[in-house]
């Protein structure tokens, strides 16, 4: 076990810097002309230019910059935005708002598809089986672009139950209604796949034996079904996460939640390359992260699964 | 639950099984009867879909409902009939009274539990007993059963089994409670030869033991003809011959039987063809009428092809066969 988590996390160390330069390249050969993007509608004298140039570095080849940035990433230097702001201070600022967010998305989400799942999947064709298949269907079929913004009309400005913006440090409360859509996006398939899982170990032989032992069915369904089942929902759960991290872009965008989504968004508009970069390179990181404990998970909830 | 030492150990009086399903009623047991005395070996025989394990699964009393409706009929246990106790007693009765064993252990077997916490789980949750305790007795059952170095195998999952072991995990879990019958479906069907006599042994040797009547469920003539007192021989959901397993492998009564017989390989017939029974198992859903045996059968006449089919004649004391022809294919 010890020998393979270092070998992923060598693994991610590759990852992570391949993936840092294509995110750099990409930048780098979309980007026109971010002095210019960045003051607007002014002229820029040469000079300005200059000045500009000797602290990003816009001047140098391609992989001089991309080398200056990685030198600023070993050292935890993520350097400054072309807005002159420390980019460590906006992720520091960005990314307790965006955690608090997903988080919440995941819990309220995966409770409510994963109890609905199980009582979808014992029984089987059922009433409640049909009308959770329509739920999602629905979901899946609302894109959070429009239902987005039409829930902060509805439960924001007209019913005011929920504030229609929120703040840099909002309570929970504040982040309910956006964590709510932002959770839509995972529900259905969560709910779908636990359903699924569940109704196909309910038909399994390991159960007859159960009830063959003279199992109460609490027990059948609670030990014996729920664990086998739960072991494909749990890392769907866990790849959510980081789904959900990068995914919070629109509801951040609509609420004007000033987290990681927000942020990228805005960087993205303004060519503000030196941003976008560092974001992204923590987006990756939180991603390869959390795809290692899912895989660490997977081994410690199913037995036959062994990492040598 | 007042049960009669005095009354059969188990017995199966006219059970009707049936399953609805969306393409129709396929009536799987057909009016099965069976009975089985302590220390006694009831083998039941017969092709897939025949409704031999049906008929087990409905003693249980595991049968997923729906689809599956016993429709009619009795399941006495020392005289008590179970299809008519309610839930919680019946379920009393699973494990520490009737415990059945399966086919594949692989599958019967929960794969992200250890056998330990499988087998103990019984004693936990039927004689509230504490996990030391239940793991204790888990070590002792797997020795038993002769799993070598049963201590340091306790906390190990069904994947780190063979398949011969793990099926004695299976018997292990069954025996666990004392049982006093126990069924057993098809429990070698998925292991290699050597390894199936080692595990009819185990079972006749267990059984000899506790005194406990065993129903072996199997299609294999070879494994009966060593251990069993008595075969009922299943065709479409009926039990077509009952007879102690010297007379019906002298004398089948039943064209059925004969034909199995005959469709056994035998060293002394090297280089001959081997004889099959032609055409299929009728589908459940669309038995014919009259004798279910007649498409098949080459003793078949008018009276075959006519409902009623044949009634269950007594030819002797233990011996019953349902075929209107029983003396020509006894060849009286």
């Amino acid at each position: 076990m010890f020998r393979y988590i270092v070998r992923r996390l060598l693994q991610m160390v590759l990852t992570f810097f391949g993936a840092t330069f294509l995110v750099y390249a990409l930048m780098f050969a979309n980007q026109d002309d971010p002095y210019q993007a960045l003051v607007g509608e002014r002229p820029l004298s040469e000079a300005q230019r200059a000045a500009l140039d000797a602290k990003y570095h816009f001047d140098d080849p391609f992989l001089t910059q991309y080398w200056h940035y990685v030198k600023g990433l070993l050292t935890g230097d993520f350097g400054i935005s072309l807005t002159n702001r420390s980019i460590n201070d906006m992720l520091a600022e960005a990314w307790p708002v965006t955690i608090k967010l997903a988080l919440l998305a995941v819990l309220i989400s995966a409770a409510i598809a994963v109890s609905a799942g199980v009582f979808a999947g014992i029984r089987r064709g059922g009433i409640f089986d049909h009308a959770t298949l329509a739920v999602a269907l629905v979901m899946l079929a609302l894109p959070l672009v429009a239902l987005a913004p039409l829930a902060q009309v509805i439960f924001g400005v007209k019913l005011g139950w929920f504030p229609v913006t929120v703040t840099r440090d909002a309570g929970l409360y504040d982040l309910l209604l956006p964590a709510l859509l932002l959770g839509t996006v995972v529900f259905a398939t969560e709910l779908r796949v636990t359903r699924s899982s569940v109704a196909d170990n309910m038909r399994a032989d390991y159960v007859r034996t159960a009830k063959a032992k003279g199992l109460a069915t609490k027990r059948v369904i609670g030990v014996h079904v729920l664990r086998n089942s739960l072991i494909p929902v749990i890392t769907l759960i866990g790849v959510d996460i980081g789904a959900l991290m990068s995914g919070a872009i629109i509801v951040e965008g609509v609420f004007n939640i000033p987290g990681v989504g927000y942020q990228l968004f805005k960087g993205i508009r303004l060519e503000d390359g030196p941003l976008v970069v560092s974001f992204v390179s923590v987006l990756v990181i939180v991603f390869l992260v959390i795809n290692l404990i899912v895989d660490l998970l997977y081994a410690a909830l199913d037995p036959r699964i062994r990492y040598e | 639950m007042n049960f009669d030492p005095q009354a059969p150990l188990l017995q199966v009086n006219d059970m009707h099984v049936e399953f609805r399903t969306r393409d129709g009623v396929a009536r799987a047991v057909n009016g099965v009867n069976l009975i089985l005395r302590p220390g006694e070996t009831l083998a039941v025989l017969g092709e897939s879909g025949c409704g031999k394990s049906v008929t087990a699964q409905a003693i249980m009393g595991i049968l997923d409902s729906p689809p599956a409706h016993v429709t009619k009929g009795e399941v006495l246990y020392r005289g008590v009939d179970l299809l008519r106790l309610p839930e919680d007693e019946r379920r009393s009765i699973r494990a520490n009274r009737i415990a059945m064993i399966f086919q594949d252990a692989l599958s019967a077997l929960n794969p992200v539990y250890s056998v330990g916490f499988q087998i103990g789980e019984l004693f936990r949750t039927h004689r509230g007993a504490s996990r030391q305790e239940a793991k204790r007795r888990a070590v002792e059952l797997l020795d038993q059963v002769r799993i070598p170095a049963a201590k340091s195998r306790v906390d190990d999952y069904p994947h780190q089994f063979s398949g011969g072991m793990r099926q004695r995990v299976m018997i292990a879990m069954a025996l666990a409670l004392d049982p006093d019958v126990l069924i057993a479906d098809e429990p070698t069907t998925a292991l290699d030869v050597t390894v199936q006599a080692q595990i009819m042994g185990l079972l006749a040797e267990l059984q000899r033991e506790r005194t406990m009547g065993l129903m072996l469920i199997t299609h294999d003539m070879g494994v009966v003809a060593d251990v069993a007192d008595t075969i009922a021989v299943m065709y479409a959901g009926r039990v077509v011959e009952y007879a102690p397993v010297y007379d019906i492998y002298a004398r089948p009564a039943h064209p059925y039987t004969k034909a199995l017989l005959e469709s056994i390989p035998r060293l002394d017939f090297k280089g001959r063809g081997l004889n099959v029974i032609g055409g299929l198992p009728p589908a459940l859903t669309d038995i014919p009428r009259g004798c279910p045996f007649h498409p098949r059968c080459a003793y078949a006449r008018d009276v075959c092809r006519q409902d009623p089919p044949p009634p269950a004649y007594q030819i002797a004391s233990q011996r019953i066969a349902s075929c209107h022809f029983i003396r020509e294919v006894l060849g009286v």
